[in-house]
């Protein structure tokens, strides 16, 4: 069931079930549905599952099922009054050719009374059982997203992106998926324990009948349930497979018109599709059976009550009424038993859910923080590495695809990315950090800002052990401008204040520092304007100069900026660079570059390879000493010719220019 | 897009973020027939896109109608055994009564094999119907241009296979079936009602009327409320992604409260407008009951007086009473099912969009020329163009490429250079002034002709999740593992094939990220070299890579561009250096074209484009 349609309990009074109770598309992702025989087990896991929300909202579970037993108890007694009146109203009326006042007083007074009891408890009902279901969504999500906020970074990347973004959106969804038909499904059980009562105190014979009728139909439902939950599982897989092939497809366009292969990649689409088709086929064949014989159950059940109840009425054991009543049961009590059906649907997604949603909520490793605290002071921070070594413990991608912490492209060597790391650099130094992909720079930054944990050996601000600091000390005296830029779906201001308490003097004078302030003048609404996916679109190096405003905001005492301005012109670049040097607060910066024009503005260059420091020393004594670093350098000289991209709109958008927009966002490969 | 959107819009996993991307989508390219259509108008053109809908409707409806009958079989029995069975000469007549059982049992055997045939086929019709939508509407993505293509749409079209068909699926098998069933149960359960007694009918339908302008009124709110959700859903959904996409972000600066605030008040929104979206859901349950309750107090009333009268008979009155609940039951629905239909109708609507978008590049098929095999020559006649609504970006562009030329073309970004080559690739067309490829216009050549003998490298080579091989092949499906082998020997890639652990079979993984930008541009290499074009056209990747597949690039473009006309933008010196010739692009003109040497020697851009490159790399 699409998200923003789950308003829609699957409990409104309905012939079919809905598509709901047994796709629910909530998540694309294919998932292995537990076969036939660990059923019982989902069945019992399933309750517990429930049993937690209804322990956690148990007032609103309460008051819900208590709507769904007056709902069932006037119902069952609707049947009654038909009875009745059937008796006491109409019969009298036309075989006696005249009724009373008092008759049809009665009459209409009950039928009032029966549709007040039943809309007050169908409103309750169903009211409450989505407040239920809304509430633990909304509860479980916030757990979900602070446990996110509150996990080290070491544990985010272990984990892939998406299925992070499921477990807190989908996973959670389907977790509480089948509250919505639980009230009604109690209410059931009690509905049809009282309809047994009211039949068998009315004629026990004719309650045979509906001893025969409604098991057969309870189990028809679950036959039915239990084959047809691997198939629309199937269905589901097929259908994010389609949209797999379409997304790779649409995004190799461009390759696909120049090598005329529109042909084959229909083809091979249509083959997905058609494979969905015939899944959905096979879902409907199974419901097109079901659903007329749980339709015509009930009915075969009316006639043989109306056959069995005439040769009672002739026996004179039963009036007509109870023959009336007794019919009209049978109409009334197909529906309920069909809930159960549907949490049934629900319950193997749900546990599903419920099992992802807790293994993100009991994953433990938070950091710990000490107590102490960095001096203000207006110098650089000394920095110091001591023998730091980190590996990597195991990739989410599996075997072969290790990745750098934060560089693209698949790295050489495995297990660890870096080996034995020691540097030490002064108050007020800029340094550059330069070496192959994969060498362990992007790595190196995060364990400096203490955004993972070195395996041994120490990294210390000031002379003190990172580990050793209050939680929001290092947040407070440095920044790190990562490779992939991130904008927040806010204002352009809260992208550079980020709540803190910073004016918009300051903002602009960041701003100014990043070389980025022209075109915030520029965006509609300047500081106010909305950036992200309903806001403007920045191109790749306007991002990137925001990320560095959002930094040097803070003043830091000591700036890592992690390739920070691969899509900045280089022009730009280089006066960012010597405006970060001219201020009086000269802050120490630890620069990740592949431009030799970058690296040269440095003090000093740090030459790293396959996670340790090889050379260290000036760009020219580096030259002349590493022939590494030579390579490389030359390597990357050739690289740099290329033209400046920073314009702030392209004007040739298209497919040409999507490969250079999606290098500015190497978040999405690098994770 | 920011990071965390885009990051979403690859995972299908995420149907709020599908719902964002549609709404973002309200794109005049892909709408342009959104506001003129009514759903009626969209159906027909749906139904004539996809045969299979109509395919074998008549006999379906048939079924329809034998299958919606049978609802009304057992108030049918109960009036029938109260009036003619309860009073036999001598109490209940048994016979009839058993006479009457076993014809309604047949007759409920019968309905319930016709509902069968009727949901099965009408299954199969909509599905089948649906894949031919899919199918159609995919190809057709493919054949629009790149203009029209391009990236800011690409999450739009995705949906517009996926999602917005999926939507039109789930109505047809829940929604759909059950308007129909339900439209043909108030027909029967009506048409019984009038036979029994017209007066009562007329009571039931007042009675209900009310209902039915009531849940039209509520449907209208609630889809309103609905769009509510799914905005807020896909607010809250970007800002818990945040904290996954930016979790480096908020860590460097210690931002963690300030975002568990945001989440905590996203989550709080999307909680309240789901609630107020099921207060207006609900609310149709109890007003059903109520009218339902008023509607079987008039039918006792009126039929009883009725009955007094001698025109209705009990076991009639009861029989209404049953027949009400037919009428109930689709009523309570209905709020669901229109909303569904109206999702339903906009996303076919949006698809329909799609495929009236005409491809402003069109293959001139049968009509069009082939362009006969060898080196190329190409000839640029005072073409001019500019974007929809745009500058001008290339301005009377007049050039002829001798064949066999190696020709680099330079200019700053916004120059034209990239327009172009997509002008000579005919991603586009000239708004005036011809193409032409051996003295024939582009616009006459067909695509197969063209695709085959021109052939484009983009500047990052896209890979599918598929084997080195494969991605090799997609260039020409029919080729054989030997002939890539010798294909990348030729190029001099051998060495780099041996490293690889599985060699062809080498998996490249998603969108090829197994491979380094530079292995990827290698596999786009060996790709132009298995088309085997007669000319080449080559957007230079500006991305760095490492030495070694650097120089096996470099190896590789020599050699591919051997014995063929080449057109390649140059983003680097050594490019443009090693080229027979040079075309150098300002403001949209070519302002100078010569070799290297001749050009590098007089005073222009290209000397001073020359200028900063030396100066960047020294």
């Amino acid at each position: 069931m699409a998200q923003g349609t789950s308003t829609r309990d699957p409990e409104t009074e309905g012939g079919s079930a809905p598509p709901g109770a047994e796709e629910g598309g909530g998540d694309a992702v294919p998932r292995k549905q537990s076969g036939t025989a660990a059923h019982t087990g989902v069945f019992s896991r399933g309750m517990r599952v429930l049993g937690t929300a209804a322990r956690t909202e148990p007032w609103i579970f309460l008051v819900a099922v208590i709507g769904a037993m007056i709902h069932a108890a006037v119902n069952v007694g609707s049947a009654s009054v038909l009875g009745y009146l059937t008796d006491n109203t109409i019969l009298p009326a036309f075989q006696e050719g005249t009724t009373t006042a008092a008759a049809l007083t009665t009459a209409a007074a009950l039928l009032l009374a029966v549709g007040l009891g039943k809309a007050t408890g169908i409103a309750m009902r169903r009211m409450l059982a989505a407040l239920m279901q809304f509430r633990m969504q909304a509860r479980y999500r916030r757990a979900v997203a602070r446990k996110y906020l509150g996990l080290p970074l070491s544990w985010h990347h272990r984990h892939p992106t998406g299925q992070l973004l499921s477990n807190a959106n989908a996973d959670v969804e389907a977790a509480w998926q089948p509250l919505a038909p639980l009230p009604m499904a109690v209410g059931s059980v009690f509905m049809l324990v009282i309809a047994a009562i009211a039949m068998i105190t009315t004629d026990p014979v004719l309650a045979l009948v509906a001893f025969v009728v409604f098991p057969v139909l309870a189990v028809a439902n679950v036959i039915f349930q239990r084959r047809v939950s691997p198939m629309a599982s199937r269905a589901q897989a097929l259908r994010a497979e389609v949209s797999g092939v379409a997304h790779e497809s649409f995004d190799g366009a461009l390759v696909v018109k120049t090598l005329g292969r529109e042909d084959t990649e229909t083809e091979r689409f249509t083959h997905a599709a058609h494979r969905l088709r015939d899944a959905l086929v096979q879902v409907g064949r199974m419901r097109s059976m079901f659903d007329p014989v749980m339709e015509s159950l009930p009915n075969f059940g009316v006639l043989a009550v109306l056959l069995l109840g005439m040769w009672r009425m002739s026996t004179g054991a039963i009036d007509p009424g109870d023959l009336v009543q007794i019919a009209y049961l049978f109409t009334l009590l197909a529906l309920p038993i069909r809930s159960f059906g549907w949490i049934l649907g629900d319950l193997p997604r749900s546990v599903v859910g419920w099992d992802r949603v807790q293994s993100v909520l009991r994953s433990g490793g938070a950091m710990e923080y000490g107590t102490r605290t960095l001096e203000d002071t207006p110098t650089g921070v000394a920095l110091r590495a001591h023998g730091v070594t980190f590996s990597y413990a195991d990739s989410y991608e599996g075997a072969g695809a290790e990745h750098d912490l934060m560089d693209d492209g698949p790295t050489t060597a495995r297990a660890t990315v870096l080996n034995g790391v020691d540097l030490d650099i002064a108050p007020g130094r800029t340094v550059a950090l330069v070496g192959p992909t994969g060498a362990g720079k992007s790595t190196l930054t995060t364990v400096l800002m203490r955004l993972v944990d070195a395996d041994s050996g120490t990294v210390t601000l000031d002379g003190v052990d990172v580990r050793d600091l209050e939680r929001d000390q290092i947040p407070r005296h440095t920044a790190l401008v990562p490779q992939g830029t991130f904008v927040f779906e806010d204002s352009v201001r809260d992208n550079i204040a980020l709540g803190a308490d910073t004016d918009d003097e300051q903002v602009w004078a960041a701003l100014r520092l990043a070389r980025a302030d022209g075109f915030v003048s520029e965006l509609d609404g300047g500081l106010d304007a909305r950036l992200g996916e309903k806001g403007t679109t920045l191109s790749g190096g306007q991002r990137q100069r925001l990320a560095l405003a959002r930094a040097v905001v803070r003043r830091p005492r000591l700036l890592i900026m992690d390739d920070a301005t691969s899509a900045v012109d280089p022009q730009i670049e280089a006066r960012i660079l010597a405006g970060l040097r001219e201020r009086d607060d000269a802050a120490t910066v630890v620069v990740v570059a592949y431009r030799r024009a970058t690296i040269e503005l440095a003090d000093e260059v740090v030459y790293m390879e396959r996670g340790r420091i090889l050379a260290r020393g000036t760009h020219e004594e580096l030259l002349t000493t590493s022939p590494g670093y030579t390579r490389l350098v030359t390597a990357y000289e050739r690289a740099s010719a290329e033209t400046g991209e920073d314009a702030p709109l392209p004007e040739e958008p298209g497919p040409l220019e999507t490969a250079r927009r999606s290098d500015d966002a190497p978040e999405e490969t690098s994770r | 897009m920011s990071a965390p959107a885009q990051t979403r819009a690859e995972q299908q996993t995420d149907p709020g973020a599908r719902q964002a991307q549609e709404d973002g989508a309200a794109d005049p390219v892909l709408f342009l027939h959104r506001s003129s259509d009514s759903a009626m108008d969209t159906l027909k053109r749906g139904i004539r896109l996809s045969p299979e809908f109509a395919r074998g409707l008549w006999l379906t409806l048939a079924f329809a109608v034998v299958a919606t009958a049978g609802k009304v079989i057992v108030p049918v029995a109960v009036q029938q055994i109260i009036d003619n069975g309860l009073s036999g000469a001598d109490g209940p007549d048994m016979g009839f009564v058993t006479r009457m059982v076993t014809v309604c049992a047949a007759l409920l055997v019968v309905t319930m094999v016709c509902s069968y045939l009727m949901n099965v086929r009408l299954y199969r019709a909509a599905e089948s119907g649906l894949a031919t939508l899919r199918r159609k509407a995919f190809r057709h993505v493919h054949d629009l241009s790149v203009l029209t293509q391009n990236s800011e749409r690409k999450g739009a079209l995705v949906s517009r296979v996926t999602s917005d068909v999926d939507q039109i699926s789930t109505f047809m098998q829940w929604g759909g079936m059950l308007l129909l069933v339900s439209s043909g149960q108030l027909l029967v359960a009506t048409t019984l009602m009038a036979v029994y007694s017209w007066q009562l009918t007329l009571v039931v339908w007042i009675c209900f009327l009310p209902l039915l302008f009531g849940v039209r009124w509520l449907q209208k709110l609630l889809s309103k409320a609905y769009l509510k959700v799914r905005e807020n859903t896909g607010d809250m959904l970007g800002v818990i992604g945040e904290t996954v996409t930016g979790a480096a972000v908020i860590r460097a600066h210690g931002i963690e409260r300030r975002t568990a605030e945001r989440i905590d008040a996203t989550v709080l929104t999307t909680r309240r407008s789901q609630i107020r979206a099921q207060r207006l859901s609900v609310a149709v349950s109890p007003f059903a009951e109520m009218i339902a309750a008023v509607g079987n107090t008039a039918v006792v009333l009126v039929g009883v007086w009725l009955g007094l009268g001698g025109d209705l008979t009990a076991g009639q009155l009861i029989a209404f009473l049953f027949l009400m609940t037919l009428f109930i039951q689709p009523m309570m629905m209905a709020t669901e099912i229109f909303n569904e239909a109206q999702n339903a109708i906009a996303g076919w609507r949006r698809v329909l969009g799609v495929l009236d978008t005409v491809p402003d590049i069109a293959d001139p098929g049968e009509a069009g020329r082939e362009l006969p095999r060898g080196p190329v020559q190409v000839s640029f006649e005072e073409v001019t163009y500019s974007y929809p609504e745009g500058p001008v970006v290339l301005d009377d562009v007049s050039v002829e490429i001798t064949p066999g030329t190696r020709m680099a073309v330079v200019g700053e970004t916004g120059s034209g250079k990239t327009t172009f080559v997509k002008l000579l690739t005919r991603l586009m067309d000239p708004a005036e002034g011809t193409v032409r490829l051996d003295g024939v216009d582009l616009r006459e050549v067909t695509f197969s002709s063209l695709r085959s003998r021109v052939v484009m490298v983009p500047q990052e080579g896209f890979l599918f999740d598929s084997s080195l091989g494969d991605n090799i092949r997609f260039a020409r499906p029919e080729s054989t593992d030997a002939e890539l082998e010798t294909a990348l020997t030729e190029l001099g890639l051998a060495d780099w094939l041996d490293g690889l652990a599985h060699g062809l079979d080498t998996p490249v993984g998603q969108r090829g990220e197994s491979m380094s930008a530079g292995e990827r541009q290698l596999v786009a290499l060996v790709r132009a070299y298995i088309a085997d074009p007669d000319l080449l056209v080559l957007d230079e990747a500006t991305s760095a890579v490492d030495p070694h597949t650097e120089v096996r690039i470099q190896r590789a473009l020599e050699r591919l561009t051997q014995g063929r006309t080449s057109v390649t933008i140059a983003h680097r010196l050594s490019t443009a250096e090693s080229a027979d010739r040079v075309l150098v692009f300002d403001a949209g003109r070519i302002v100078q074209s010569g070799p290297h040497t001749e050009l590098v020697a007089q005073p222009g851009v290209y000397a001073d484009l020359y200028a900063s490159w030396v100066s960047s790399s020294a």
